[in-house]
């Protein structure tokens, strides 16, 4: 184990998103001894019975009964606990919004929230078990701290993180059968600091969750056409890191961000609210699901068909690089 | 062991006196749901004057009791109560609702000392109250989780969520009560959706289930009592109240879940309240 590092897994690579959270919230629960987990009769699903198995004494399931969950766990957080709750994102940030909203965030209680299922990734189960306005809702609650990790191996670190974190926190994840795109957990995460994964000077991809794969994959292939493409994981939505945002406007002058989300209100909004802020002028694209439900399929076809894995990617940065962008010499004054 | 004559004399005596300051803050802040405040007022006099380990110099002291008032829209009559018992200095009161006052017609947790949770959207406070009881057992502590629901309130699904995952775990170290004045907005309960009976559904949830006159302080002391008597399962005490109590002219009147009042109606108010008590304490 790295030094600093709160979590160790063999062979992490070969493991899902939420398996390694759910045996990350294992070890963590050796260092926490007030840990206490919680859900609503997704245990297996969300990987977080992994913990209960464990520590059955500090295991809660509700049943069916999430906006309960969510009070109780406002509650367990208020007894002095550390409470950590998953079920599935659109019952979270849909169903028990309010709950989340008014019992933790208004409150600004120590309630870490994992959140499963999240975007289109459990795409056969249809709509009602999407959930693709979940970045928008949480990251409008005052207080919330909002992350997407990219992979599993950055799930354990920002679950890990988040234990140190103050007030309530939001981690998205899908299902996560996709590979992982850090080989180590040692590459400095840090919540609020995004990672620059690629760099390059003609175009900047931002991107988070399973997006970031694609968009690494995405910029191999344009580096074979000639272009230098800057990756940025973007795995804290809020507070989202301004600084790498201006960085790659002046340095690369267009940007695309790409979400497995409703293009409004999620990272792609969140970008651009910091980028008009700054006065800078930049092309920009977002790739997201365009304001529709999503049809029903596999996950990786879904993709496919929104345009956010690595060939839609690749389609939209070579329409972006089509477009002139007219500098004039006081670009860098401008405000 | 009952309240004394002397202690219900004393509990009365805290009543009028807690009444006639909800009858102010409502004139001061410009309005308040004063119909409630008055209903909710004897129950919660008997828990912070004679029922609460509670230690107002240390709002957070860890082995507190915890109170909800899961019926947010309560605040006026909660902060009266909490003001009066020195958890904050109460001339702060006369800026309720003013803008910048810690004190809006919900009490915040984080603004108001003594306010163990932020409340007033409906049908949240027992599932709180539940993660408090909950939290207490898994750290071996004693302290007593009390949560406080308005009767419409029970119209939410999620109190009978919270109902029954209290009752699952058992958690006798937790004692809810209704105050069961039988008036929502917009009228009576059971004109709008029927909640009756409602001490049996809370029985067939797992619930040991009282009810009582949440006016006579004999009354709220026993079900306490035996509340908190009662080993392996929760129990709600429902009480049967006024809205609007000792306000003659608030009386049952579901127009007085929330109203403004001028200084005409203070002097009014007032003086029904004080003859209420003169007939009770002489």
């Amino acid at each position: 184990m790295a030094e600093g590092m709160t979590w160790s897994i063999e062979e992490a690579d070969k493991l899902t998103q939420a398996e390694i959270y759910g045996d990350v919230l294992c070890q963590l629960g050796d260092k926490y001894p007030d840990l206490v987990a919680i859900t609503a009769d997704l245990a297996k699903s969300t990987k977080i019975g992994r913990f209960g198995e464990k520590f059955p004494d500090r295991f809660f399931n509700v049943g069916i009964a999430e906006n309960t969950m969510f009070g109780m766990a406002a509650g367990m957080a208020q007894a002095g606990l550390r409470p950590v709750v998953s079920t599935f994102a659109v019952f979270t940030a849909l169903r028990s919004a309010e709950q989340v909203r008014t019992d933790i965030c208004y409150q600004n209680l120590d309630v870490k929230i994992i959140a499963t299922h999240a975007g289109i990734s459990f795409g056969q189960a249809g709509s009602t078990h999407h959930c693709t306005e979940d970045i928008a809702i949480t990251r409008s609650f005052a207080n919330m701290t909002v992350i997407v990790p990219a992979d599993g191996i950055e799930t354990g670190n920002a679950v890990a993180a988040a234990m140190e974190w103050p007030g309530p926190v939001y981690i998205r994840i899908g299902r996560g059968f996709e590979p992982n795109v850090h080989t180590t957990q040692d590459y400095g995460f840090e919540i609020g600091k995004a990672e620059t994964i690629n760099d390059g000077n003609d175009i900047t991809i931002i991107c988070c969750g399973v997006t970031v794969l694609h968009a690494v994959r995405a910029a191999k292939v344009l580096e074979q056409e000639g272009l230098s493409v800057r990756v940025i994981n973007m795995h804290t939505i809020k507070p989202i890191d301004k600084d790498v945002i201006l960085k790659a406007v002046e340095e690369t002058k267009r940007i695309v961000t790409v979400e497995e989300h409703n293009v409004f209100g999620g990272l792609g909004s969140a970008v651009g609210e910091v980028i008009v802020e700054s006065g800078k002028a930049c092309v920009f694209k977002e790739l997201g699901l365009p304001d529709v439900y999503s049809i029903v399929g596999y996950p990786e076809d879904l993709y496919n068909y929104y345009k956010i894995d690595s060939d839609g990617i690749v389609e939209t940065i070579s329409e972006m690089m089509g477009k002139k962008i007219e500098e004039d010499e006081d670009w860098e004054d401008e405000t | 062991m009952p309240l004394t004559q002397e202690e219900i004399k004393e509990l009365h005596k805290k009543s009028q006196e807690i009444r006639k300051r909800i009858v102010e803050i409502t004139y001061s802040a410009g309005g308040g749901h004063i119909g409630g405040s008055l209903s909710e007022t004897d129950v919660l006099v008997a828990l912070y004057y004679k029922y609460l380990n509670i230690d107002p110099s240390r709002a957070h002291w860890e082995d507190r009791d915890r109170m909800i008032l899961s019926k947010g829209h309560g605040g006026i009559g909660w902060a009266a109560i909490l003001g009066d018992k020195g958890y904050f200095d109460k001339t702060l009161l006369k800026d309720f609702n003013k803008t910048g006052s810690p004190f809006g017609m919900h009490l915040d947790s984080l603004k108001v000392p003594g306010c163990d949770a932020s409340t007033g959207s409906l049908g949240h406070g027992l599932a709180i109250a539940l993660g408090l009881a909950l939290g207490a057992r898994l750290k071996g502590k004693s302290w007593h989780t009390y949560v406080m629901l308005g009767d419409g309130e029970c119209c939410e699904g999620s109190v009978w969520e919270s109902a029954a995952i209290v009752a699952h775990h058992k958690l006798d170290n937790l004692t809810g009560f209704v105050d069961r004045n039988k008036l929502m907005i917009d009228g009576p309960t059971e004109e709008i959706t029927t909640l009756e009976p409602l001490e049996e559904k809370f029985r067939v949830f797992g619930w040991e289930a009282l009810r009582i006159d949440g006016h006579d302080f004999t009354q709220i002391g026993d079900a306490i009592e035996k509340a908190r008597a009662t080993k392996g399962k929760p129990t709600m005490i429902i009480c049967d109240t006024i809205k609007g109590k000792c306000v003659d002219f608030m009386e049952n009147d579901y127009k007085w879940h929330y109203g403004g009042i001028n200084s005409d109606m203070v002097d009014t108010a007032v003086k029904s309240i004080d003859s209420y008590y003169q007939k009770i304490l002489g």
